[in-house]
């Protein structure tokens, strides 16, 4: 894949924020993600040749992680709680919901008739007294029943 | 104007408080102050106004509220249909002993004014006329243990840190809170981060380290924004940098995100990711007291652990000392979620029961059915039914059990739960979250889903049901973390208590 001069610059833009720190690597990604929505490959050598280590050490890192993707998300991404304090509110059945309202599975991305979304499981959001939780883009949603999420697909994701 | 107070906690800004401040804002004589919040979520948004009585609690508030409690007369404390009367004479709030979360909810998280005024930054005041093996001794001595899940004596740790001789010492929070069905350190760093810097400047100072960092998770974005204000207001009121208040002490503090990663919480895994490594467990000895940070003596605790320390300086090692139970002294912010319909933050001195915990705070299910179980300590913690309710809460009484008060999540399961598929679902999470060290956890959690599918399934189950214990048995004793180590937890005690979920005998 041929890089773009946005995500060249992303890159080294998020590089030179955090050479200075000690542990820089996941600021680092983190920043190139939060600026593209992913990280792109080549970031991997870029990242390697400032830090001197090497790219087997920096992909290691970036494949570790659940957050880091490859490749650019939805427009929106969508993550979902699945575990036990959702799941005792009836997450499972908000899952198979809104996998069938956006028609995708996990870690894929919705067509763009349905909005173009990524869907994500998440293993708790620290939401689970009002729970079944989701985010949107960041945003935190609570007691989210399957008409609350097919009000906040209207005017969310839309 | 009036001052009325709403949470800008994620969870209240999860069903709506945003939009209430809002829509409030817009009222005449309203003065928005934006808090923490109470811990009673079932009731948020719940919005507070200061009358000459005391604050008046209303909720749940919704935007479209906000015209009829004005027409009510909420500003003067005035009854409507959603009011609760003084929030301190809640019964939920009331029958509370609060002393970590005694601020979270009351002032505005950012206003170093306020949180001194509220008693803040007198724990290091009395640190900072004390020697660090003066401080050590004081936190021993309050009996205090690590609120992240090992209960491991935070005084010793400490004292550790301070006799092994180093250049750099560091302090590191460990803000990963991973546990599903825990919200604790979140709700504090929304509520009073200020608690918390607090907390690792007197560790610093105990054992002379001049750097910390807060390790905090990535789904907690809100948490992110408030503690990263909450570092710059301290550092601007003098609390952080090169001369801590004049004490001629230095402590640094800097925030890191983690990437999603629930083995990160394990301490070692931390210090790996911490360091800008994948996060694998590491070896021990030696222990990052001794070898931690960049290999340097690292004192590591929980959020809560250092969030309790501030008031135990404050007020006393005896005072602290005074709640609690034989080991499990002090108090302890459980937090009740699921199925429940109180769920939120209780704050209580160990020894109260699980019984009294779902029922006289929690109220029951919250689908109205019969309560079947709860899951207490997270996802590696045992599943007890009903009928073992009245248990006390404290932490040799729960290991006796095979079970965990860990961070104190409980999570609340009605009538309608398949315990097949939550030990399946344990088992499941292991694998998926297993760093990879080591065999018994990388492989046997994929076994062990495999084996619960083929076990209520199969027409011989009494032999599938033999080697699952086997296994769990083997990732017991053979996983160098408590990841493998403690999923047997969920998975046994499932096992145990509701054999007929898995098509199995029940046994008397
Ligand atoms: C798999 C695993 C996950 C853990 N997650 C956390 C966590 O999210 N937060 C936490 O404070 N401790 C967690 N712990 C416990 C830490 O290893 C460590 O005991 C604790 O942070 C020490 O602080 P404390 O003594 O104040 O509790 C975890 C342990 C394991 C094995
Ligand atoms: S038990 Fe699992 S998470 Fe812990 S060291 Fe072994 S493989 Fe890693
Ligand atoms: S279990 Fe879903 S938010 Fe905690």
């Amino acid at each position: 894949m041929i890089e773009t001069s946005l995500e060249v610059d992303a890159v080294d833009r998020a590089i030179a924020g955090s050479l200075h720190l000690d542990g820089a690597v996941l600021p680092m990604l983190h920043a190139i993600q939060d600026e593209l929505g992913y990280v792109p490959g080549f970031a991997t050598d870029r990242i390697a040749e400032a830090l001197n280590l090497s790219r087997a050490e920096i992909y290691g890192v970036v494949t570790f992680y659940h957050d880091f993707r490859s490749t650019p998300p939805g427009r929106h991404v969508v993550k979902v709680c699945r575990a036990e304090a959702c799941q005792a509110m009836g997450a499972d059945a908000l899952v198979d919901h809104m996998k069938q309202r956006l028609g995708c599975d996990f870690h894929e991305t919705s067509p763009s008739s349905a909005g173009s979304v990524t869907l994500e499981p998440v293993y708790c959001l620290g939401n689970c007294a009002v729970g079944p939780s989701l985010s949107i883009d960041g945003k935190l949603h609570g007691r989210v029943t399957k008409e609350r999420f097919d009000d906040l697909a209207k005017t969310e994701l839309g | 104007m009036t001052r009325v107070f709403v949470p800008l906690d994620a969870s209240a800004k999860s069903v709506g408080a945003d939009q209430v401040a809002n829509a409030l804002a817009m009222m005449d004589g309203v003065d928005v102050v934006r808090t923490g919040s109470r811990g009673m979520l079932w009731l948020e948004p719940m919005v507070e106004v200061e009358t000459p009585r005391g604050r008046m609690a209303y909720g749940p508030v919704q935007a479209h509220d906000v015209p009829g409690l004005m027409a009510a007369g909420f500003l003067e404390g005035k009854p409507h249909p959603l009011s609760h009367g003084l929030t301190e004479e809640i019964p939920y709030l009331k029958q509370q002993e609060r002393l970590t979360f005694a601020r979270c909810g009351v002032i505005d998280p950012l206003d170093v004014a306020d949180y001194e005024k509220h008693d803040g930054f007198k724990g290091l005041e009395a640190a900072l006329r004390m020697s660090g093996a003066e401080i050590v001794d004081v936190v021993t001595k309050s009996g205090l243990r690590g609120r992240g899940g090992a209960a491991f004596p935070t005084g010793i740790k400490w004292k550790t840190v301070l006799d092994t001789p180093a250049d750099q010492k560091y302090v590191v929070c460990n803000a990963d809170e991973g546990d599903s069905g825990t919200f604790s350190d979140r709700m504090i760093m929304e509520g009073d981060p200020l608690v918390l810097i607090e907390g690792m400047i007197i560790t610093a100072v105990a054992v002379g380290a001049t750097k910390g960092f807060v390790y905090l998770r990535s789904e907690y974005p809100d948490a992110e924004r408030v503690f990263g204000h909450a570092i710059e207001a301290a550092k601007k009121a003098g609390y952080l940098g090169d001369d801590v208040r004049g004490s001629g002490k230095a402590f640094h503090l800097e925030l890191r995100r983690g990437a999603g990663s629930y083995v990160c919480g394990e301490e070692t895994a931390l210090l790996e990711s911490l360091e800008g490594k994948r996060g694998v467990v590491r070896y021990r000895p030696p222990v990052p007291a001794v070898s931690g940070l960049f290999g340097k003596p690292t004192a590591l605790n929980n959020v809560n652990t250092f969030a309790s320390v501030p008031i135990i300086l404050h007020r006393g090692a005896d005072f602290y000392r005074d709640y609690g139970v034989g080991k499990s002294r002090g108090t302890v912010a459980f937090q009740l979620g699921g199925n429940v319909k109180h769920g939120g933050i209780v704050e209580k001195a160990f020894g109260l029961t699980l019984r009294q915990l779902v029922y006289d705070f929690g109220g029951g299910s919250a689908s109205g059915r019969p309560i079947r179980c709860a899951q207490i300590g997270g996802p590696l913690g045992a599943y007890l039914p009903e009928s073992e309710f009245d248990i006390p809460l404290d932490y040799e009484a729960f290991a006796a059990k095979n079970a965990l008060v860990g961070h104190g999540g409980v999570v609340v399961f009605d009538d309608t739960v398949d315990m097949a598929k939550m030990a399946r679902f344990a088992m499941e999470f292991c694998a998926i979250e297993s760093c990879g060290k080591c065999t018994p956890c990388r492989i046997g959690a994929r076994r062990g889903v495999e084996l619960i599918d083929k076990l209520v399934k199969s027409k011989r189950r009494e032999v599938e049901h033999d080697t699952l214990l086997d296994l769990c048995n083997t990732m017991t004793h053979a996983s160098l973390c408590a990841l493998g180590g403690l999923t047997a937890y969920p998975v046994e005690s499932a096992l145990r208590y509701f054999p007929e979920d898995f098509g199995l005998p029940v046994r008397n």
